[in-house]
């Protein structure tokens, strides 16, 4: 049996919000699996529920074949789990945290060297500085270290990458990938959309619920409507004025261009002129090749209508 | 004198905690109207550089002045004429919306006949009419972030500093706060960003990177990627910050 | 809890005879340890607080009334009067100021620059003396007037009223409010330390990770305890040095039981920050939670300051459920009366059982909070 993580029907309300409505996935062995959402879509409490630090109202949720609720405590050994916060001792050196974290698992910190290494490898330098005196880089790396220690089957990383510069980030992906070498399943959580590309499968969950779970590239596929690039001098002034035309589903801004959502009968050169000839300068048309931010936000819309 | 007006205008400032230089001999200026994008790896310098803009703490050396006023000596006045947001705290969620805004315009020492006609303004602006009685803690992340601004904003500041005002948020969300600042900017204001999502450096008008306390690049962004040619202002960070020396 | 305690106890066996290697139990209490000597100010402040306390109610803040200032207003003299000012005027407790005018004596007594007056009127032949005394406050104007009565009673009184005072014959106050402190110490440092680092492990979320590792949610709370169980055990020595030296408590074999009582208490404190830690979310709660539901009654209904007795009958039962009452009557009985074991058994006990009921309901509590 290859399936590590199966989540069957997984409600959790908080009061009278809805944190998570009726979510189903399974996670493959060795895979590196994101779930990608803004805050407040429910990614916490789904990581809450498989770290068995909280029993779900119904549904249920297995990793290795045990039950997050029923198994909770042999469970806890299968997994490495890392806070939305980077959960350290601030007040603790680096090398304190690193051995807390093994002694809780009964593990020691040379045995273990192997699986860490390539993450801790740039904390080795200064072992006896605070934790809190690291930067959200370095906190990071420590918090995966931590989480690492005891040779987890399973990772759950809730939003390591928040708050943390492009470099860290980009950092931090490539010891993702190269973790998976040691056949550690990883389910990661991020609010970025652009880090979905390093993820082998990944789910999209908004509001509670999954709006699609697939490979990054098949999913981008799925984007079958026209989508184009628009720019010109006044991008403020285009945006707006795009808007009002009639062939326009949605128009948004996305880097240093406007995507456009059209409607079938959209014509690139018409709409050009008629730009121009409202006073617009410099303005620029052309098919552009969506990402997953623009499947997000069509099926945040599909949603609403 | 120049044609554009300058509203942040700094030069050679420096702040040391110590023997550590956090800010160092960093120089440039921000016209009028403008979207100044402040990037930087964690760690580089940036927050203290903001505080020192905004007239929170003082720099070690170095000159600056923001909307007309220097930082140093004149830094009450300068927070009067400055609006400043951030993602972690900017609204009351115990209070209401309305609650939310009448504080924040008693603190700019306007009339309370002026905040009746702020307020009304305010909510046809932001479509906000229904929710006026509501907690801010229940209130949906996009009206949040869009009352957070309008907060930011109402003394009407000449120049907005905003601190990572889109992280976490979804992208629609993080697009119709951007579509804001484009309307604030092209009412003339001066909107200065910090943020970790590169795609938003993009719709800045210039750019800055600030790496190991310096300023290691300042331009727009398609410049910026031109120069490094490269096609996205991702790679531009990357390049550009790849060499920092502190971040530990 | 039993597993718990055998588990604790086997676990410090193998600690000492250095046979395993670190445990998540030994780990987390070493953690702690280092956390609580890392914060240097809070552990000075822990330290040097009971200290501060104890010689300050001790020597400075004092019940006792000294240097009355006395004006007298006599309206005939004769050797009687003279007699009985000069006795006034020796008395080490008054600093008598002369005579003055009846008319002089309220604006003397509004400003403040007497305490009282006494009024000596003569009438056939007979003096009866009045006293019109300061009563802004009522403690000090008590024992200004008794005073008074005593020096002007003495010679006259064909009776004399022989008044003893027992156990405190000195009537020192500065070790009556030993017993008082300690009872308010304890709470302060257990209850509160611990209910504030174990909600701030909650906070930064380091709480969560201690519960997803094998260790047993019961082995980090007692790790977690340990700690300021041997912190409290040092201001514990603290205080009992400087209140059987300075202080000059009169030491006796009953120190033992003073310590065995005490050792109750520290673990009944610590089972209150447990308990609070377990309800409430933020450091700033636990803080004003312990503060205002903990150390108020504790000052003021526990008879540290103002006596059980003299209580409504209301407030008086409300002191039944208030430990600190339990823990100073007993340390008064020990301490300054110097009674043994036997005469505490019921407050031994009253406190004994009430340890055992919150640790039970704290530590169930914390294990079925997930």
């Amino acid at each position: 049996m290859n399936r590590v993580v199966d989540i069957a029907n997984l409600s959790h309300r908080y009061g009278s919000v809805v944190a998570l409505d009726k979510v189903s996935f399974n996670v493959e062995r060795g895979e590196l699996f994101g779930i990608i959402g803004p805050d407040g879509s429910g990614k916490s409490t789904l990581y809450r529920i498989l770290a068995t630090l909280l029993v779900p109202d119904s549904g249920h949720a297995s990793i290795n074949g045990l039950d997050t609720v029923r198994d909770y405590k042999k469970l806890r050994t299968h997994i490495g789990y890392m806070p939305e916060r980077f959960s350290l001792y601030e007040d603790l050196t680096v090398s304190e945290n690193l051995n807390f974290f093994a002694s809780l698992f009964g593990v020691s910190v040379q045995d273990n060297y192997d699986i860490i290494a390539p993450v801790f490898g740039q904390l080795e330098r200064f072992p006896n500085r605070r934790a809190g005196a690291l930067s959200g880089g370095m906190k990071q790396k420590l918090a995966l270290s931590c989480a690492l220690i005891h040779r987890p089957d399973i990772l759950l990383l809730d939003e390591p990458t928040t708050g943390v510069d492009a470099v860290s980030r980009s950092e931090f992906w490539d010891m993702l990938s190269r973790l998976r070498e040691h056949d550690i399943t990883i389910l990661v959580s991020t609010s970025y959309m652009d880090e979905a590309t390093r993820c082998d499968r990944i789910a999209m969950i908004d509001r509670g619920h999954i709006l699609d779970i697939d490979t990054p590239a098949n999913l981008v596929s799925k984007l079958d409507e026209n989508l184009y690039n628009a720019s010109a001098t006044d991008m403020f002034g285009l945006l707006n004025r795009l808007r009002e035309l009639p062939g326009v589903i949605d128009c948004y801004t996305f880097g240093a261009t406007l995507h456009l959502v059209t409607r079938a009968y959209f014509d690139i050169q018409k709409t050009v002129t008629r730009l121009t000839e409202s006073g617009l300068e410099d303005v620029r048309i052309s098919r552009a090749k969506g990402n997953i931010e623009d499947l997000f936000i069509k099926l945040t819309r599909d949603e609403q209508h | 004198m120049n044609s554009i007006e300058k509203v942040i205008s700094v030069k050679n400032l420096t702040k040391k905690f110590g023997s550590f230089t956090a800010v160092d001999h960093i120089t440039f200026d921000v016209m009028k109207g403008e979207i100044f994008g402040f990037l930087g790896a964690n760690g580089a310098g940036k927050t203290t550089a903001m505080r020192m803009l905004c007239g929170l703490s003082y720099p070690t050396s170095g000159e600056g002045s923001v909307a007309g006023c220097d930082i140093t000596s004149q830094a009450e006045t300068i927070k009067r004429r400055i609006g400043y947001m951030s993602q972690k705290f900017s609204l009351y969620g115990d209070l209401t919306v309305m609650e939310n805004i009448r504080l924040f315009s008693t603190i700019y020492g306007m009339s309370d006949k002026d905040i009746k006609t702020v307020s009304a303004r305010l909510f046809k602006e932001l479509e906000m009419e229904e929710m006026k009685n509501a907690l801010v803690r229940d209130i949906p992340v996009g009206w949040k972030q869009k009352l957070a601004f309008a907060t930011a904003t109402i003394h009407n500041p000449q120049v907005v500093f905003l601190d990572e005002p889109t992280g976490g948020v979804d992208p629609v969300t993080r697009r119709r706060f951007w579509e804001l600042i484009y309307k604030a900017a092209a009412d003339g204001m001066t909107v200065f960003v910090t943020t970790h999502y590169l795609d938003e450096a993009e719709y800045c008008n210039r750019v800055s990177i600030m790496v190991d306390g310096k300023i290691s690049a300042l331009d727009n962004p398609a410049a910026l990627k031109k120069k490094y040619n490269v096609s996205t202002m991702d790679e531009v960070f990357r390049i550009v910050a790849k060499n920092a020396q502190r971040g530990e | 809890m039993y597993r718990q305690w055998t588990r604790f106890f086997v676990l410090s066996l193998k600690m000492l005879n250095g046979e395993n290697e670190m445990n998540g139990f030994g780990s987390v209490i070493k953690k702690e340890a280092l956390y609580i000597m890392r914060d240097r100010r809070t552990m000075v402040i822990t330290l040097v607080m009971p200290l501060i306390l104890l010689l300050l109610f001790g020597f400075a803040i004092s019940t006792e009334v000294n240097n009355i200032r006395l004006v007298a207003v006599v309206d005939r003299h004769c050797d009687a009067t003279r007699d009985l000012l000069e006795r006034f005027a020796v008395n080490d407790y008054f600093s008598y100021l002369g005579e003055v005018n009846q008319v002089d004596v309220e604006p003397l007594l509004r400003s403040g620059k007497i305490d009282a007056a006494l009024f000596l009127k003569t009438d056939d032949g007979k003096i009866i003396p009045q006293i019109v005394a300061d009563g802004s406050n009522t403690t000090s104007a008590r024992a200004v007037t008794g005073y008074i009565m005593g020096v002007i009673g003495e010679p006259s009184a064909s009776q004399p009223v022989l008044t003893y005072t027992l156990y405190n014959p000195q009537m020192k106050s500065s070790y009556n409010f030993v017993p008082g402190i300690m009872g308010m110490i304890f709470i302060l440092i257990c209850a509160i330390m611990t209910s504030v680092s174990i909600v701030r492990e909650k906070e930064s979320g380091t709480m969560d990770l201690l519960l997803v590792s094998p260790t047993r949610p019961g082995t980090i709370i007692l790790g977690k305890l340990i700690p300021y169980f041997v912190l409290s055990c040092a201001i514990l020595a603290i205080m009992l040095l400087l209140a059987y030296t300075v202080l000059g408590l009169p030491l006796s074999g009953s120190i033992f039981n003073v310590v065995a009582l005490s050792l109750i208490y520290i673990v009944l404190a610590l089972s209150i920050g447990l308990l609070v830690s377990t309800i409430v979310d933020s450091q700033l709660t636990a803080l004003i939670v312990s503060a205002v539901i903990f150390m108020v009654p504790v000052i003021m209904l526990s008879g540290m300051i103002f006596p059980i007795d003299n209580m409504p009958g209301v407030l008086q039962a409300v002191s039944c459920i208030i430990p600190a009452r339990w823990y100073i009557e007993a340390m008064r009985k020990l301490m300054i009366q110097q009674l043994d074991m036997a005469y505490v058994i019921k407050e031994g006990s009253i406190l004994l059982l009430m340890t055992m009921v919150l640790l039970f309901i704290s530590i169930t509590k914390f294990r079925s909070s997930r």
